[in-house]
Parts: structure tokens; C-alpha cells; sequence
């Protein structure tokens, strides 16, 4: 296939780069999910992964809780505070947030943003709240996907559970509620590695006007290129690939530029 | 000689990251919430996020508004933070401190609004920037800009192209986030710090 002079014009011309975001989960405090940086002393240290993929050439950090429990969360906030202090890109947190009074203690810790995704399926009123107390530029929507076979549908609860919402549709309410930037995964493309889910990042991308991160299905650099050129996609995020050293991030830039991708 | 430098704080500012980034630079700096905490003080970072006119009542209540436009040591203006320091917005509409000349305006939606990620420095020319490459890149994230005015230190294009950074007499602006720019931000403050 001949990528060279066939890319879809990218539909708005400008200088900002395109963004390659890791994703840490963090349970209890420690990422989870194998990581194969050898030169780490202590490889499920978050803040330490944090500051390596800041040095590596990340242009933003997504730290995920996925502990569910009230100790969890506390430990969570001192990981935020750490990063916060170490780390000198910008990060969004996510993982169970579902008040203005978590948002407000993530935001004082150091985060940059803010992601929810099941507690706005539940009370969509709840990103209208976030967006005017925070501000829209730091609430970001997560939007879990999953093809039926007919259509996308929005999934909950960390993807176990359909909501009956069609993805473009939730897309649209969440930009007009107030949502700063929306977080795409494809629930049918992700740990795949087959590429990621190109057709409804594109369609979420140009209904709203809102920077789209896509998530799911990376495994090649090429991948990142078709997200960015037939996916319109304003930044990609990925975890299993990075973490478990099947491409380092300077690889996936250096082979974006040299495709025409504007990459920091 | 150990300086004493403050950050703004008025509830609309994002200041944990000012804090942390001074601190890794070494300097430990205090909060100014009141015209008071002013005195004695070397520079000032004023930083800013979310909307402009709460964060303009917030000022205004507190008077430091006049506090800030009566200072004649250095005052670095942060994203929000340099747009309050412009003659007027559109976010509101509301007037500013009026330091810079011009008025803050949104972005058309040819483009995404807010301007996110990381975009490149032209045009530079201020000590602000001795050491740092044309072509650099700096984390933005913003809906309304300044357009490039005769005191513009740097630019950026997005859309149009506007004002990255701006200085004119003690005050000193920029539209990014240095405290979020990595290595390259780090050296902006180092050469805010060394003014």
C-alpha cells in the first residue's frame, strides 16, 4: 500500500503537533500490566515509569485507577501528587470519579485533567457541573466503544456493561455539554493490536470540534499513522505495546515525521 | 542571594504545577492572595486556568488587580494568567488590567477549540527565550488568544497566527504552559528567574 502521497488531507492545517499519550493503570498504588523497562529499578513504580516516558519523548501521561476501594483511592491521590511533582508534561487522571469534590482534590494534587466516563453515562448533567467549575479545557470524556455488528455502542462500567447510547450520538451530547476533549476506545480493537478503530474515530472526530484521543488496537507504528491520517485523530493513546516494549514512543514519532506527521 | 518570588493565587489558577516546576528549578515559592503579600517580593508568576471573568472578579474583589498593575518588579503571566493582563476579552466580554494593548479573542471553529498539545515557537526575541530554538515546541491549551501585536516576543499559529508571549516594560506574558513544557519550559523559567 502506497501511504506516501494518498493520505486523507488532514481537514485542518496547522502547526500543533499530533500527541502520543501512554496510559499507566494503577492498582494499589503500582502500575499494573508487565512493563519491560530493564533499566527501571522498580518497574510497577508509576512515578518512576511517569519520568521515563516524559524522558522518552511522551507528550502527555494518562494514570488510570482501576482500584475500586476507598484506600485505593487515597493511595491513588498520593501517586497523582508524586507524578505531579516529578514529571513535567501534562497528565490526565481517570478510574471512578464521579463528584466536583474528587476532580477538585486531583486538580489541587497536580493533574492536569480530569477523565470520567461511567458516573457521566449515569448523569450526563455531571460534565455540564465539571466543565463550569473547572473549566472545559480540563475535563476530558471517556467514551468506551464496542461494534455490535450493526453499530458502535457505548459501553459501561470499564466495558462490562452495554448502555444502549450510540457512540456518535454520546459523542456529540458530551462536546455540547462541555467536554474538553473526548477519549475514544475501541472496546473491539483493544489489546488486539491490529490497528485501532479507524472508522468510528474518524466519524467521532469530525462530528465534534473538540480534540479526539484514540485508544485501542495499537500494535506498529503504522498504525499510528493511519489513525492520525485516515482516523483524523488529534492524539493516540496506548499502554500494552509501550509498556511491554514492543515499539518505544522516539520509534512511532520517527516513523510519523518521516511519513509527514507533525510530531514533537 | 536567595530571591523571593510568589504566585499569584486567586482560586483560578492551576498552581500545583507553577509550585512543582519552580521547586525542581530549586526555588521554593510562596502564594500571594492578597496585595499585602506583594511587599518585599522579587517577581511574581501570575497563572490561570478556566474562565476569564470569574477570574477577573476574583482579582478585582481582592484589589489585586491594582496591585498587580502598580508592581514594578517582573510579572510572568501564564496562559489565563497574560490574558488578564490584555486591555479585554471576549470570554465574558470583560475587560483586563489593560497592560498589554489588544484584546483577547476566541478561535474561529475552522480549528478545535481548546488549542491542545504541543505547538512551536517563532519569532523569538526576549530574554525569555535565550537558549531555546526557533521551532521549539511548548504545551498550549487555550480557546482565546491574543493577536500579534509591536509587543509580541514570540508567535505561534494556529488557524491565525497570534501571540505565544508578549513583554512590554516589568510584565512579561506567555500563552503556553512553561511548567508543563518539559525541558524547554524548564529553561523559560530559569530565564524569568535570572531577569
Amino acid at each position: 500500500m502506497n501511504r506516501d502521497n494518498n493520505h486523507t488531507p488532514l481537514k485542518r492545517c496547522s502547526m500543533l503537533t499530533k500527541r502520543i499519550i501512554p496510559c499507566l493503570d494503577i492498582k494499589h498504588g503500582r502500575t499494573v500490566k508487565g512493563v519491560s523497562f530493564t533499566s527501571l529499578q522498580d518497574a510497577g513504580d508509576p512515578v518512576e515509569l511517569a519520568a521515563r516516558y516524559s524522558e522518552n519523548g511522551a507528550d502527555e501521561l494518562t494514570l488510570l485507577d482501576i482500584t475500586a476501594t476507598l484506600e485505593g483511592r487515597s493511595t491513588f491521590l498520593k501517586v497523582v501528587e508524586e507524578v505531579a511533582a516529578a514529571v513535567s508534561i501534562p497528565f490526565t487522571v481517570g478510574g471512578g470519579i464521579s463528584t466536583e469534590r474528587q476532580v477538585e482534590l486531583l486538580l489541587s494534587r497536580g493533574a492536569d485533567k480530569v477523565s470520567v466516563n461511567t458516573a457521566a453515562i449515569i448523569d450526563p448533567s455531571l460534565i455540564d457541573r465539571l466543565a463550569s467549575a473547572f473549566g472545559n479545557q480540563c475535563i476530558v470524556v471517556a467514551i468506551d466503544a464496542r461494534f455490535t455488528g450493526s453499530k458502535w455502542e457505548v459501553m459501561s462500567h470499564a466495558g462490562t456493561k452495554g448502555t444502549g447510547k450510540i457512540a456518535i450520538q454520546w459523542a456529540k451530547e458530551v462536546y455540547h455539554r462541555g467536554a474538553g476533549e473526548i477519549l475514544l476506545t475501541s472496546f473491539t480493537a483493544d489489546g488486539s493490536r491490529q490497528g485501532f478503530s479507524l472508522d468510528i474515530t474518524k466519524d467521532v472526530s469530525c462530528s465534534v470540534n473538540i480534540p479526539v484521543i484514540a485508544s485501542g488496537g495499537a500494535g506498529k507504528p503504522g498504525h499510528f499513522l493511519d489513525v492520525f491520517t485516515k482516523g483524523q485523530a488529534d492524539a493516540a493513546l496506548a499502554a500494552g505495546i509501550f509498556h511491554y516494549g514492543v515499539v518505544s514512543i522516539a520509534r512511532v514519532k520517527a516513523y510519523l515525521a518521516k511519513n509527514g506527521i507533525s510530531v514533537r | 542571594m536567595s530571591q523571593c518570588i510568589k504566585i499569584i493565587h486567586y482560586k483560578a489558577g492551576n498552581i500545583a504545577s507553577v509550585t512543582h516546576a519552580l521547586s525542581r528549578l530549586g526555588v521554593q515559592a510562596g502564594l500571594a492572595t492578597s496585595p499585602d503579600h506583594l511587599k518585599g517580593t522579587d517577581k511574581l508568576i501570575f497563572p490561570g486556568v478556566g474562565h476569564a471573568k470569574p477570574a477577573m472578579e476574583v482579582l478585582r474583589q481582592t484589589g489585586m488587580n491594582e496591585a498587580i498593575r502598580n508592581y514594578r518588579n517582573p510579572v510572568l503571566g501564564i496562559c489565563l494568567g497574560m490574558q488578564l493582563m490584555a486591555e479585554a476579552s471576549e470570554e465574558g466580554p470583560m475587560e483586563g488590567l489593560g497592560i498589554f494593548p489588544g484584546s483577547i479573542k476566541r478561535f474561529s471553529d475552522e480549528v478545535k477549540v481548546p488549542h491542545m498539545g504541543w505547538n512551536s515557537l517563532h519569532e523569538l526575541s526576549s530574554p525569555l527565550f535565550k537558549g531555546v530554538n526557533e521551532g521549539s515546541h511548548v504545551y498550549f491549551v487555550h480557546s482565546y488568544y491574543l493577536p500579534v501585536s509591536q509587543f509580541a516576543v514570540a508567535s505561534c499559529e494556529y488557524a491565525t497566527r497570534f501571540t505565544a508571549s508578549i513583554a512590554k516594560d516589568n510584565f512579561f506574558g506567555v500563552q503556553f504552559h512553561p511548567e508543563k513544557s518539559g525541558t524547554t519550559g524548564a529553561l523559560i523559567l530559569k530565564n524569568f528567574l535570572a531577569l
